[in-house]
C-alpha cells in the first residue's frame, strides 16, 4: 500500500514536470524542421514562472466564475493525469483509474473553459467557446468509442487493467485497434488544439479557437491554463502510450520481475521516452499539414467517430478482428 | 397511511377551489402539498430500505363487483420517491412564489412590466403572476400522478393516468388569457390534449388485450367476467401475438406521455407553456410515471412468458433502444438550437427519456437472454437516471422559474450577466448544468457511466441483429452526452454569464428563501448522489433486482459506498466518486495555495477590449459587441442541424445607402413533424374534404342511408348464420 501511494505520487510529479518539456520538445522539433533554431528546450518553464510573477489583469465585467475557471481547469486535467498510468499500473488511485471517468474530468475542463470564455462579454471569448464546444460535441464521442473498443476486449474500463492487458501480449494486432489508433490520435490533435483543428502559435480571429477563449486572462491565471493546456497534451501522449504502447511499464506485481524498483526504473525511463518521441512526432505531423478552415474540422473528427464505430462493430461481430 | 396523505391532497384541492382567490389559500394549498409529498416520500423510503412485503389497500370505488386496488412495492415505492421528490420541491417553490412580496417586491419596477421591458422584446417574454384557478389542480394533479404508481389494477391506473393528463392539460393552459402568447399556449394545449387522448386510447386497447385471457367468478357465481386485476394478468400469461400487439401499444401509450421520438412533439409545447414549478413537475416527474408505465408493464405484466418466441422481447428491446438513441439526438440537439430557456429543458428531457429508454430496452433485451446480473445492471442504470433526471430538470425548471420572476423573460436574447445579480440561483443552476452534462463527481455522470458500462456488456447477447445495433446505440448515446454539454453551455453562459442584455436582465435580484430553498436542496443531492452514489443505489438497485430476477450478490458492487462498479468486473475497479471529488479538491486547494505563496497576488480590474464597438451606458451596457445565444450555437447547428432538420439561414443585407438594418432568419424543421404529424395533418385536412359534402344533404338522402345500411347489416346476419 505505501508503495501504491509512493509510485502515485511520484507519477503525480513526473507528468506535471514532464508536461512544460513535452511543449518544449514539440516546439523545438517543429522549429528544426521549418529550418529555424527554435527557442531552448526549457522556455515553457521559463514562460509559466514569467506569467506568474505578474499581475493579474481581469475585465471589469467578468464574474467570480472567471478567476475560479484557470483552477478548475487545472485541477480536473491534474486529476485525469493521475488517473492514467504511466510507469506502473499499481498505484494508490488505481480502483478508480476508469478511462470514462479520465474523459469526465477532461470534459469537466473544457465546461469550466467554455464557460469561462463566456463570461467577460465579449466577442472573441464568445467565437472561441461556439467553436470549442462544436469541436467537442464530435471528439468527445469518438473518444468514448475508442474506450468503448479496448472496453470490449478487455472487458472492463479500468485503465490499469487494459494496460496489463496490453503488457501481457494479449491485444496482438488487430483491425478494431488500428482503427481505434487512428481515431484517438485525430482526437488528440483537436482536442490539444494542434494543427490541423487549431493552431496555438496564431490569434488571427477567422482560425483561433482555445486562444480566442483564453484571450480575457493575465497573468497567474493565464499561466494556470497555459500549464493545464501543456498537461492535457502530456495526458492525451500518455493516454495513447498506456492504451496501444504500455511497453516498458512496470509487469504487475505477480509477473515475474513485478513490483521491484529497477522495474519502476525501467518504466520511468520508457515512459519517458515514449512521451518525447510522441511530443517530437506530433510536430513532425503537424509541419507536414496545413491548417483546416474551421468548417472542415467537424468532417476530419467524423473520420475520428466513423472509425470509432468501425472498430467497436468488428469487435461487436467478433473478438477475433 | 396512504389515505391520510391523499386526503391532505384533496383537502388542498378543496381549499384552493374555496379560497384560492384569498391571500392565505395559496399558501394553504401549497403547504398542504408539500406536507402529503414529504410524508409519501418518507414512506417510499421506508419501504424501499425495509424491503417489506408489498402493502395492498382496497377502495370501494370503481367498477361494480371489482374494487380500485392499491398497491404499494418497491418499484412503485421507487416511482413515488421521485414524484414525491418533484411534488415537494415544486411546492416549496409555489409556497414562495404565491406569497405576495416574496419575489415580485424585490424586482424594481424598471425590471417588470415597464414599456421597454415587454413593447419592444417582443420575444417570449412572459411573466408567471401566479393564477389562483390553477390552485386546485395543482394538489390534484400530484394525487393523480400518486394513484397511477399505487393503481394495482387496470381500471385505477387508465383513471388515474387520464385524469394526470387532463389536471396537467388545465394546468398548460394556465396563462391562455397572458397578452402576447394566448396562440402558442392554446395551441401547445390542443397538440398535448390530441396526443395525450391517443396515448391513453393505446393504452386502453394494450390493456384491453391483457385482459382477455383473464377470468373471474363473479358475485352471483357468473364465470366469464374479465378480471382487471394487475394479478389476474400476471398469473394469466395471454398468447404471443397478443402480447406483441400489447407491447408496441404499450410502447405507443407510455412513450407518447415520456416523450419519446416522433411522440415528443408536444412536450417541448406543453411543458414550457405552464407555471415553471408545473413545468419542473411534468418534465421532472410525469416523464417519470411514464416510465414507471413502461416498467411495470413491459417488465411485469406481459414479461416472463413461457414459451414465448424470442423474437418478441428481441424486437422490443431493438424498438426501444432505436427509439431511444434517436430521441436522445434528437432532442438535445433541438435543446442546442432553442432560444427559449424553458424549450431548451422541456427538449432536454426528452434527451434524457431517451438515454433511460435505451437503459430499459437493453434490460429487456438481457432479460430475454437469459442474463438476468445484466439486466439489473442496465434497470439500475435506467432508474438511477430517472431519479437524477428528475433531480437536476426540477432544480432548472425552478431556476428558470427565478430567473422568469426576477425578469420577465425566458428568452436568452434578452438575458445574460444574471450571475452578478442572482448569485445563488446562478450557484446551484450551475450545479444542475454539470450534472445534466454528466461531468463528474455530480450525479449525472455517475448514471451515465453505468449505462456506458450496460452497452459494453451488451457484446454477451446472442442475437446477432441487436449486437449491430448497440454499438451504434452506444455512439448514439455518447453523441447525445457530448451535446448536453455544448446546450448547457450554451444554456448557462448566455443566461447567467456575459452582459446584460435587456433592461429587466440588468436589474434582476436572487427570489425569496422558500424559492433558493427549492432549488439549492437538488443542488445539494445532485453533489450527493454524484460522490457518494450508493446513497441512492441503495434504494435502487434491489428494486431493479427484483424486477429482473438478477441475483442479490450482484448487488453488492452496486451498493458499495467506495467505489461505483458493475457486477462483471472481476478486479476491483470502477468509478470512485468520492476519490474523484477528493482529487479535484484537494488538487484545487493545492493550486490555489501554490498561487498565494510563490505567484503575484495582486489583481487589477480594466475594460476589456470591445472590438471597436465601444459598450453603451449603463443598465443596457451589453448588446452591441457581445456573442449572442443563437451565436454560440450557430457552428453547431451548421454542422448538425442541416441535414435532419433542414436548418435554414438566410440573410438579408441591405444594399449600401439604405437604412434598414440587416437581418439573419433562421428556420429549422423538427423531421417528426415533417415525416410524420404533418402527413397525418394532411391526410385527416383530405379526408376531411372528401366527406364534407355528406354533411350538407337532405333529409331524404339521410333517410335512405339509414335504410341502406340497415339492410347491409340484415344481409350480413343472414349470410354469416346461413353459412353456419
Amino acid at each position: 500500500m505505501t508503495a501504491a501511494i509512493l509510485w502515485q505520487a511520484l507519477h503525480v510529479a513526473l507528468m506535471l514536470a514532464i508536461a512544460p518539456l513535452l511543449a518544449g520538445v514539440a516546439r523545438t522539433v517543429r522549429a528544426r524542421l521549418l529550418g529555424r533554431r527554435g527557442p531552448p528546450l526549457l522556455q515553457p518553464y521559463r514562460d509559466l514562472r514569467r506569467l506568474l510573477q505578474k499581475e493579474a489583469i481581469v475585465a471589469d465585467t467578468a464574474s467570480p466564475l472567471l478567476r475560479a475557471a484557470p483552477t478548475v481547469v487545472l485541477a480536473a486535467i491534474a486529476a485525469a493525469a493521475a488517473l492514467v498510468p504511466s510507469f506502473t499500473t499499481e498505484m494508490a488511485l488505481r480502483p478508480t483509474a476508469d478511462i470514462i471517468a479520465v474523459i469526465g474530468l477532461l470534459g469537466v475542463g473544457r465546461f469550466a473553459l467554455a464557460l469561462a470564455g463566456l463570461d467577460a462579454g465579449t466577442s472573441f471569448g464568445g467565437i472561441g467557446t461556439s467553436r470549442e464546444i462544436m469541436i467537442a460535441v464530435v471528439a468527445e464521442p469518438a473518444m468514448l468509442l475508442v474506450v468503448f473498443t479496448w472496453a470490449l476486449l478487455v472487458g472492463t474500463t479500468s485503465l490499469p487493467a487494459i494496460s496489463e492487458f496490453g503488457l501481457s501480449g494479449a491485444a496482438g494486432v488487430r483491425v478494431s485497434l488500428a482503427l481505434a489508433l487512428v481515431a484517438l490520435v485525430i482526437v488528440a490533435l483537436a482536442e490539444n488544439a494542434r494543427i490541423p483543428v487549431d493552431n496555438p502559435a496564431t490569434h488571427l480571429e477567422l482560425t483561433m479557437v482555445h486562444e480566442a477563449m483564453v484571450l480575457e486572462y493575465a497573468g497567474r491565471h493565464l499561466a494556470l491554463i497555459e500549464a493545464a493546456a501543456m498537461l492535457k497534451l502530456a495526458v492525451y501522449l500518455a493516454l495513447i502510450a498506456a492504451l496501444f504502447a504500455p511497453w516498458g511499464m512496470a509487469p504487475p506485481s505477480g509477473a515475474a520481475g513485478g513490483g521491484s524498483a529497477g522495474s519502476i526504473g525501467i518504466g520511468i525511463a520508457a515512459f519517458a521516452g515514449k512521451m518525447v518521441v510522441g511530443a517530437a512526432l506530433l510536430s513532425l505531423f503537424e509541419t507536414s499539414i496545413a491548417k483546416m478552415r474551421v468548417f472542415r474540422v467537424p468532417e476530419f473528427l467524423g473520420v475520428a467517430l466513423l472509425l470509432g464505430l468501425l472498430a467497436m462493430i468488428l469487435l461487436y461481430m467478433t473478438k477475433g478482428f | 397511511m396512504i389515505g391520510v396523505f391523499l386526503g391532505t391532497l384533496a383537502a388542498a384541492a378543496a381549499i384552493g377551489a374555496a379560497w384560492g382567490r384569498r391571500r392565505g389559500g395559496a399558501i394553504a394549498v401549497h403547504g398542504l402539498s408539500l406536507g402529503a409529498m414529504l410524508g409519501f416520500g418518507a414512506m417510499a423510503i421506508v419501504r424501499l430500505l425495509a424491503d417489506a412485503p408489498a402493502a395492498t389497500a382496497s377502495l370501494p370505488i370503481g367498477l361494480p363487483w371489482i374494487q380500485m386496488h392499491l398497491r404499494l412495492d418497491g418499484l412503485a415505492a421507487l416511482f413515488l420517491l421521485v414524484v414525491a421528490v418533484g411534488g415537494a420541491l415544486a411546492s416549496l417553490y409555489g409556497l414562495g412564489h404565491d406569497r405576495p412580496g416574496a419575489t415580485h417586491g424585490h424586482a424594481p419596477p424598471a425590471g417588470r412590466g415597464g414599456p421597454g421591458a415587454r413593447g419592444v422584446d417582443a420575444a417570449p417574454a412572459a411573466g408567471s403572476d401566479p393564477v389562483p384557478r390553477l390552485l386546485p389542480f395543482f394538489p390534484a394533479f400530484l394525487a393523480a400522478m400518486v394513484l397511477v404508481l399505487l393503481a394495482d389494477d387496470a381500471f385505477a391506473f387508465l383513471v388515474s393516468w387520464e385524469a394526470m393528463s387532463l389536471l396537467s392539460w388545465l394546468l398548460v393552459l394556465a396563462n391562455h388569457r397572458q397578452a402576447g402568447q394566448e396562440a402558442e399556449v392554446r395551441r401547445a394545449a390542443l397538440v398535448y390534449l390530441a396526443m395525450a387522448a391517443f396515448g391513453t386510447t393505446c393504452l386502453l386497447l394494450a390493456f384491453g388485450l391483457m385482459v382477455a385471457g383473464t377470468t373471474t367468478i363473479g358475485p352471483e357465481g357468473e364465470t366469464g367476467l374479465a378480471n382487471y386485476g394487475f394479478d389476474a394478468i400476471r398469473s394469466a400469461p395471454p398468447s404471443a401475438l397478443v402480447t406483441g400487439l400489447a407491447g408496441v401499444l404499450v410502447l405507443v401509450g407510455c412513450g407518447s406521455k415520456a416523450g419519446l421520438a416522433p411522440l415528443h412533439v408536444w412536450l417541448p409545447l406543453a411543458h414550457p407553456a405552464a407555471p415553471s414549478h408545473v413545468s419542473a413537475l411534468m418534465s421532472g416527474a410525469m416523464t417519470k410515471v411514464a416510465v414507471y408505465g413502461l416498467v411495470r408493464i413491459l417488465f411485469d405484466l406481459i414479461d416472463g412468458i413461457p414459451g414465448a418466441p424470442m423474437a418478441l422481447p428481441w424486437g422490443l428491446a431493438a424498438t426501444l433502444m432505436l427509439a431511444g438513441g434517436l430521441t436522445a439526438v434528437l432532442g438535445v440537439l433541438h435543446a442546442v438550437l432553442q432560444r427559449d430557456l424553458k424549450k431548451l429543458l422541456a427538449y432536454s428531457t426528452i434527451e434524457n427519456i431517451g438515454v433511460i429508454a435505451v437503459g430499459l430496452g437493453l434490460a429487456i433485451a438481457f432479460r430475454a437472454a437469459k442474463l438476468p446480473d445484466a439486466a439489473a445492471l442496465a434497470l439500475t442504470a435506467a432508474l438511477f437516471h430517472a431519479l437524477n433526471h428528475a433531480l437536476f430538470k426540477t432544480l432548472l425548471f425552478l431556476a428558470a422559474g427565478a430567473i422568469l420572476d426576477a425578469t420577465g423573460q425566458r428568452d436568452l436574447e434578452r438575458l445574460g450577466g444574471l450571475i452578478h445579480r442572482m448569485p445563488v440561483t446562478a450557484a446551484a443552476a450551475l450545479v444542475g448544468c454539470g450534472a445534466i452534462a454528466a461531468l463528474p463527481p455530480l450525479n449525472g455522470f455517475a448514471s451515465e457511466w453505468l449505462l456506458f458500462r450496460s452497452v459494453i456488456g451488451g457484446i454477451a447477447l446472442p442475437e446477432p441483429l441487436l449486437k449491430m445495433l448497440i454499438p451504434a446505440v452506444g455512439a448514439l448515446l455518447a453523441l447525445a452526452a457530448a451535446l448536453a454539454a455544448a446546450a448547457m453551455v450554451k444554456a448557462f453562459g448566455s443566461a447567467f454569464l456575459g452582459r446584460a442584455r435587456s433592461p429587466a436582465a440588468a436589474a434582476a435580484q436572487d427570489p425569496g428563501p422558500a424559492v433558493v430553498a427549492a432549488i439549492a436542496i437538488p443542488a445539494a443531492a445532485c453533489v450527493a448522489l454524484g460522490v457518494v452514489p450508493a446513497l441512492a443505489l441503495r434504494l435502487v438497485a434491489p428494486v431493479a433486482t427484483a424486477v429482473t430476477g438478477g441475483s442479490p450478490a450482484a448487488l453488492a458492487p452496486l451498493v458499495d459506498p467506495w467505489l461505483l462498479a458493475t457486477p462483471s468486473t472481476a478486479a476491483a475497479s470502477g468509478y470512485g466518486g468520492l476519490a474523484v471529488a477528493a482529487l479535484l479538491l484537494g488538487l484545487a486547494a493545492a493550486i490555489t495555495v501554490a498561487l498565494r505563496r510563490s505567484g503575484n497576488t495582486a489583481l487589477r480590474r480594466a475594460p476589456t477590449w470591445d472590438c471597436g464597438f465601444p459598450n453603451a451606458a449603463p443598465p443596457y451596457p451589453g448588446a452591441p459587441a457581445q456573442y449572442s445565444a443563437a451565436s454560440i450555437a450557430q457552428p453547431l447547428r451548421r454542422v448538425l442541424a442541416t441535414l435532419p432538420m433542414r436548418a435554414r439561414e438566410s440573410v438579408d443585407m441591405p444594399e449600401p445607402g439604405e437604412r434598414r438594418a440587416a437581418k439573419i432568419e433562421t428556420s429549422l424543421v423538427d423531421p417528426a413533424w415533417s415525416l410524420l404529424f404533418g402527413r397525418i395533418e394532411r391526410a385527416v385536412e383530405r379526408l376531411t374534404a372528401l366527406f364534407d359534402p355528406l354533411r350538407a344533404l337532405s333529409i331524404r338522402h339521410y333517410l335512405s342511408m339509414t335504410f341502406a345500411t340497415a339492410v347491409a347489416m340484415l344481409l350480413y346476419v343472414v349470410l354469416t348464420r346461413w353459412q353456419g
